[in-house]
């Protein structure tokens, strides 16, 4: 898995590359960790993400209750794949997802 | 028929994935059944590793039986660990606004929700959890 992150004021986005799984989601966890502060609008892009398992989810729960106290969080370019991940899992009605 | 036996520990999930998808990869199956398989099997191998054996390390053996004639593909995972039912874990709310959802809790549900069968026994001081994906 590659993280990269592009912020412009408080804007951040980051793109995810690979898969989300047991082993890389800690990493993506910290990323989030040490970038959320001062952002009020973060978006997540999962074009290149073909993978995710529950402790990818967990962590992007994480960072939508983070965001749901100081701004926004939306989720983009999702496959389909993973957008029935969401929908079962009820994340569909927790994500805003573009 | 093929089986890996292996410590359960998080470090060896990649082992146990390229396992699995060697003995499938001759099979015909989508991408997304693929990612179905592999999701079920990390779930299910992760909780081994997280709760069988806590606070010490054991082994676990994962049998992969492949049934070109349905065609199915059926694992089984069996731990020595403290008995532990899956299915008998009430599935999370999955309507809860994510203030109020849990942390965790998904796994097992994903693995109910992307399996065609899945089934705990505990047997001679086994626990046995076999699932199925039909191809």
């Amino acid at each position: 898995m590659t993280i990269e992150k592009s912020s412009n004021g408080d804007k951040l986005i980051i793109a995810v590359e690979g898969r989300i799984d047991t082993k890389t989601a800690p990493e993506l966890e910290s990323e989030l960790n040490t970038s959320l502060e001062g952002v009020s609008d973060l978006t997540i892009d999962l074009a290149k993400v073909d993978y995710i398992s529950s402790a990818g989810l967990r962590v992007l729960l994480v960072a939508q209750k983070c965001m749901n106290h100081q701004g926004t969080m939306t989720v983009i370019n999702a496959n389909d794949d993973l957008m029935e991940i969401f929908e079962i899992t009820g994340f569909t009605d927790i994500f805003t997802i573009k | 028929m093929k089986e890996l036996d292996i410590t359960a520990v998080k470090d060896n999930l990649d082992t146990v994935m390229s396992f699995v998808d060697e003995q499938i990869e001759d099979i015909d199956c989508s991408p997304k059944t693929q990612m179905q398989i592999d999701l079920a099997v990390e779930e299910i191998f992760i909780n081994i590793a997280s709760y069988a054996y806590n606070p010490e390390t054991g082994n676990t053996t994962v049998r992969v039986e492949v049934d070109k004639e349905i065609p199915a593909v059926k694992i089984t995972f069996i731990d020595h660990g403290v008995p532990y039912d899956p299915l008998a874990k009430a599935d999370p709310d999955i309507t809860l606004a994510a203030e109020d959802r849990r942390i965790g809790g998904l796994g097992i549900f994903l693995v109910k929700k992307n399996m065609d069968d899945i089934k705990y026994e505990y047997v001679n001081g086994s626990n046995i959890l076999t699932i199925v994906k039909d191809l």
